[in-house]
């Protein structure tokens, strides 16, 4: 990539005064235009990036360090400065925060994996010759540009207990229905599919339009030379397509963790009263994400705040990691 | 015989059959029907909601439930549309313009540290922003900016993934000789930005405002953080205010969401193609 670039400065074809050093002093401002051009407007125009994320990116995430060591709270600022490892110690101690792991994780699996499953499948619909291409490619998209604050107003109506779609769709097919509703707020499990079913919703089509990218650039003789052998459609899917987007699936999933580790406005609005930010009445399902807003800014304690966002931090690159790992094993990857 | 024939070819050579668009039409509706009911309760009375099998017929209260939103005290629904539009076009405006500008100097220019800042670049794009959010509420705190429109803004004026793609777009589609040739009639950098490359990479500008508009618009947590119970929320802070309180009324909630979901559907019709194909690309290149 680098043998591409054009104009390099140490040719520059304005250079007519003279090849001694002394020549530099004599320069034109043409010439020191030219030598400013060449040598710092390229700095000038990458700056804004860095300056931007210095400055609201890369030092608070530093800072944030510094303020999980210290006592930060908004209501009570006579605290001593320094907090040492306290709030490191009270977050292991915590079980409002082993219980919003264990929702997090619980959501992060029940969403994560029908999710990339369900774009495989969308995926492949769509890897056809199709009528009208487009717009069905469009119309998985849906989802994806609605606002989650928009969505996850009706799917709360659809997961309420009385009168909820979803009770009423699940008794058709026999399951509980008017004499025996859900209560998709009562229990964590009921609670984990209903905000799943929010995340699979927004997400499957997205996804799925990043696995047909990737379909459609497998070379057509892999599929020639698996005809001959005489694998079918289904087979195919999962011998050849599967492993040859396998990058792509990598992604998603490094894409999705990182998403589901730090859900929040789904969990957020499910719940009825969305203000305390507690994911229903007993925590059934508050996120981490969730429980960091509600000690910062409900509690008023950031330096506790920031030290679960590290945890966060930790956890996610711990979890992408082995997700990493187990997905370059499960999609047949030689690499 | 004949079926191995069939398959002898790639999928995408193959014609859709009958059940792979009955199956599509299902996602279709899977997809379609969360927004088009909440466009039916947004248009009906208090009755539809609790319908079942539920309302499918759009009601004709709509212009009554959006007067009662747009009247509420508290929520500030006007005034959230219009900070939601001011956010999301200074956003849009400056990402294209810097991502443009920064993906031009690395794609076609030769400075020191180049391919290392260039690294630095794309390890960001994997710093989920979301673990800094207690310290960059201080930062604004200490600029004075929490509960203004600034601390939303600011963050977002400049992304990775917008210098990331406009750099892999311009090495591909921008020829050197184009560039050279300028050069040596005399242009200057941001000339040659300016004529050459800013009309070469319009396809790419569009893809990228879509989705950047698309994410500052749908944007909640920061939002929520810095600017809940102020008089200046955006359009998806006052809409979670709409479902705040004791007595909640979803057909006033539902409207709420439905009008602050109507520009992105413009946009999907409208840029649908542009926005697919920006998806499509990112997934091949990464």
């Amino acid at each position: 990539m680098s043998s591409t670039r054009a104009a390099p400065p140490d040719r520059p074809p304005a250079r007519r005064r003279g090849r001694t050093g002394a020549a530099d002093r004599r320069m034109t401002w043409r010439d020191r235009l030219y030598r400013f051009d060449m040598r710092y407007v390229p700095y000038l125009m990458i700056a804004p990036f860095f300056l931007l994320f210095v400055v609201f990116g890369l030092f608070p995430l530093l800072f944030n360090a510094v303020v999980s060591l210290r006592n930060y709270r908004l209501d009570d600022p006579t605290l001593p400065y320094w907090a040492g490892a306290e709030n490191f110690s009270r977050l292991i101690a915590d079980e409002d925060f082993w219980n919003a792991l264990a929702n997090t994780f619980g959501i992060f699996l029940l969403s994560t994996v029908p999710q990339l499953l369900l774009a495989l499948l969308v995926a492949s619909l769509l890897n056809r010759k199709l009528r009208a291409q487009t717009w069905w490619r469009v119309g998985v998209l849906l989802p994806y540009v609605t606002p989650i604050v928009a969505s996850t107003m009706v799917f709360s109506v659809f997961f309420s207990r009385d009168f909820g779609m979803a009770n009423w769709a699940l008794g058709l097919l026999g399951i509980g229905g008017a004499d025996d509703p859900i209560d998709w707020r009562a229990d964590k499990l009921h609670a984990w599919i209903a905000i799943a079913t929010m995340v699979n919703w927004k997400w499957i089509g997205y996804n799925a339009l990043l696995y047909l990218a990737a379909m459609q650039s497998i070379p057509r003789d892999v599929y020639e030379a698996a005809a001959i052998d005489g694998a079918g459609p289904w087979k195919q899917l999962w011998r050849i397509t599967v492993p040859m987007i396998q990058p792509v699936v990598l992604f998603t999933v490094i894409l999705s963790t990182i998403g589901g580790l730090q859900l929040f406005t789904e969990p957020m609005l499910f719940d009825p009263n969305a203000q305390a930010a507690t994911g229903g009445p007993d925590g059934e399902w508050q996120t981490i994400a969730q429980l960091i807003y509600k000690v910062g800014w409900k509690d008023l304690n950031l330096g506790y705040a920031a030290a679960m966002s590290w945890a966060l931090f930790l956890i996610i690159l711990i979890v992408a990691g082995l997700n990493y790992l187990l997905t370059n094993r499960l999609s047949g990857g030689r690499r | 015989m004949t079926t191995r024939r069939v398959v002898a070819r790639a999928p995408q050579d193959t014609p859709a059959g009958l059940w792979t668009y009955l199956l599509l039409a299902v996602s279709m509706l899977f997809a379609a029907f969360p927004l088009y009911w909440m466009f039916v309760i947004a248009t009906s009375d208090d009755e539809a909601l609790a319908k079942l099998p539920p309302a499918v017929v759009p009601g004709d209260r709509f212009l009554t439930n959006v007067d009662e939103v747009f009247s509420l005290q508290d929520v500030y629904f006007a005034a959230s549309l219009v900070n939601s539009v001011i956010v999301s076009v200074v956003v849009t405006a400056s990402v294209l313009f810097f991502c443009s500008l920064a993906g031009f100097a690395f794609a076609k220019l030769r400075f020191r540290g180049s391919r290392a800042l260039m690294l630095f670049v794309v390890l960001t794009l994997t710093v989920p922003n979301q673990l800094g959010i207690v310290a960059l509420y201080i930062v604004m705190g200490k600029l004075g900016w929490n509960g203004t429109l600034l601390a939303v803004i600011a963050p977002g004026l400049v992304t990775a993934f917008g210098v990331f793609y406009m750099r892999q777009f311009i090495v591909n589609t921008v020829p050197d000789e184009l560039i050279e040739s300028a050069r040596v009639d005399g242009a200057t950098t941001m000339r040659v930005y300016a004529t050459i490359v800013l009309p070469a990479i319009r396809p790419a500008l569009a893809v990228l405002g879509l989705l950047t508009f698309v994410a500052t618009w749908n944007d909640f947590q920061w939002p929520l953080i810095t600017l809940s119970g102020t008089d200046y929320p955006t359009s998806m802070v006052a809409v979670s205010d709409l479902a705040s309180g004791n007595y909640v009324i979803y057909r006033r909630v539902l409207a709420g969401a439905f009008i602050a979901t109507v520009p992105l559907l413009v946009m999907l019709f409208i840029g649908g193609r542009q926005i697919v194909r920006g998806i499509m690309e990112g997934a091949v290149k990464s």
